[in-house]
């Protein structure tokens, strides 16, 4: 009973509240071990927007951010329903361990907000938060992101520079722990809609094995990422 | 009297900073008192002696992305906590710190009390996997302050890697019963900073020079903690 009333309040409160500035300070931490997310994109938006959807499959844009690190389109698709982005706020990587502060100024009341960078070493990795609901009472809040799979690549876990859309293969290790001459774990995606990623699972042979990656080095769990949001 | 309820509900949701900004026109410092039942969640990894601190905001037993103190590093490559605890007491936030008896078995459970006097009183600890080679289960800085008197804050506790050893899982480098290996050692061949841990990877995985085997991996969360206010 008193949890309905305390939703209830909540949503009466969102919906008379006025669309109006707020500016949002954001601290994001990578707080795996030996993966890279690559130039993160921060986006306050709509309710109806999305830079993915869980079960659903991936849109080019976001198969471009997932397979090469590229957020661009997303970004121009946030902007285009009148969406605030922050682009690149760790400039360049942000590396196991580091953290990234920033401001989002939503200067047009948009209600949720959205994260998504790509993870390297993987194939089609990325951390990603999809419409987190913006608290709009002053305070500080803290949210932890997985590791999604976009489902548009098999992960093959060959280091070949392939980030190109469409094309098979893991970009860069930038932490240069990465091995070679990896037969390839798998060619084929069984869920090729956006789903929690399985981890990688490279192999201990760094100059043959079927992966490129170090089982020792390159696995993660859940989460990956810590979010703080302030609301002053 | 609502409120407290609610926010210790929003709290074991994991949203527990949403406590900040709100209530309390109380200042009044009273004593309180706390129990912190720990139950191992994970299939084989038994917890070194758990080591419980209640303090005041400013004490931070680790932080992520950081590089751990001494006390941790001896905590989580040898499951000793004595240094953890010498380190917190020696904290002018820390209001108290205590450690467990002894080992906790997977499936099983320790329930451990701290008392102090505090207007916001936070709650930290740490155990070591023993079965590893520098995981440990970690609670950092967990506001108890809206908890009013036989009211239960129900957590669980994630698997972090302390960043202060390799994680080679030889046989010579884990000091659990999987091996008998060896504990702390002082040189820091990792990459120096707490994350969440990554697994192990185990011989069942490929990995042949691995002394641990697929009962000894592991997910997220690692431990179920309860905290009850009884004072």
């Amino acid at each position: 009973m008193k949890k309905s009333l305390t939703t209830l309040l909540a949503i009466s409160a969102l919906s008379t509240a006025p669309a109006m500035a707020q500016d949002l300070d954001i601290k994001l931490t990578n707080l795996t071990n030996a993966i890279y997310f690559t130039p993160l994109l921060v986006a306050a938006h709509n309710s109806s927007t999305h830079l993915f959807m869980e079960g659903s499959t991936a849109s080019t844009n976001l198969q471009a951010m997932a397979e090469g690190g590229d957020i661009s389109g997303l970004s121009t698709d946030v902007q285009a329903v009148a969406g605030n982005v922050v682009e690149n706020p760790a400039g360049g990587f942000l590396n196991p361990g580091v953290s990234t502060s920033f401001s989002l100024t939503n200067n047009s009341g948009n209600t949720h907000l959205s994260v998504s960078a790509m993870l390297l070493p993987t194939n089609d990795g990325f951390v990603g938060a999809d419409s987190i609901e913006i608290p709009t009472k002053a305070g500080t809040y803290t949210y932890y992101l997985n590791a999604y799979d976009a489902g548009t690549e098999a992960n093959n876990e060959a280091i070949n520079g392939g980030g190109t859309p469409g094309v098979l293969g893991i970009p860069a290790d930038p932490g240069t722990n990465a091995g070679t001459g990896g037969t390839g774990v798998t060619t084929t995606e069984s869920n090729s809609t956006v789903h929690i990623h399985r981890g990688n699972l490279g192999d201990s042979n760094a100059t043959a094995g079927n992966s490129d990656l170090d089982s020792s080095v390159h696995r993660w769990l859940n989460p990956v990422a810590e979010l703080v949001i302030t609301v002053n | 009297m609502k409120y407290s309820i609610k926010l210790a509900a929003f709290a074991a949701l994991g949203s527990s900073l949403l406590l900040q900004g709100c209530m309390h026109d109380d200042n009044s410092v009273s004593r309180s008192t706390f129990t912190v039942d720990v139950t191992n969640l994970s299939s084989n990894q038994p917890f070194s002696p758990v080591a419980v601190v209640l303090h005041n905001s400013g004490y931070n037993g680790f932080t992520l992305g950081a590089m751990a103190s001494h006390g941790l590093e001896q905590l989580a490559e040898s499951g000793d906590n004595s240094t953890f605890i010498t380190e917190a007491d020696a904290n002018s936030k820390v209001l108290k710190s205590t450690g467990g008896m002894g080992i906790i078995t997977p499936g099983g459970n320790e329930t451990l009390q701290v008392q102090g006097m505090s207007t916001r009183p936070r709650l930290s600890l740490a155990s070591m996997l023993v079965n590893s080679n520098d995981a440990f289960i970690g609670l950092n800085d967990v506001d108890l302050s809206a908890l009013a008197k036989d009211e239960s804050l129900v957590l669980h506790a994630r698997i972090y890697d302390a960043g202060t050893e390799a994680n080679s899982e030889t046989a010579a480098s884990i000091p659990g019963p999987a091996a008998s290996g060896e504990g702390f050692n002082a040189a820091r061949d990792d990459r120096d900073f707490i994350s969440i841990h990554p697994g192990i990877v185990s011989q069942d995985d490929g990995l042949t020079t691995s002394a641990l085997d697929a009962s000894h991996r592991f997910d997220n969360p690692g431990a179920k903690i309860v905290i009850t206010r009884t004072e």
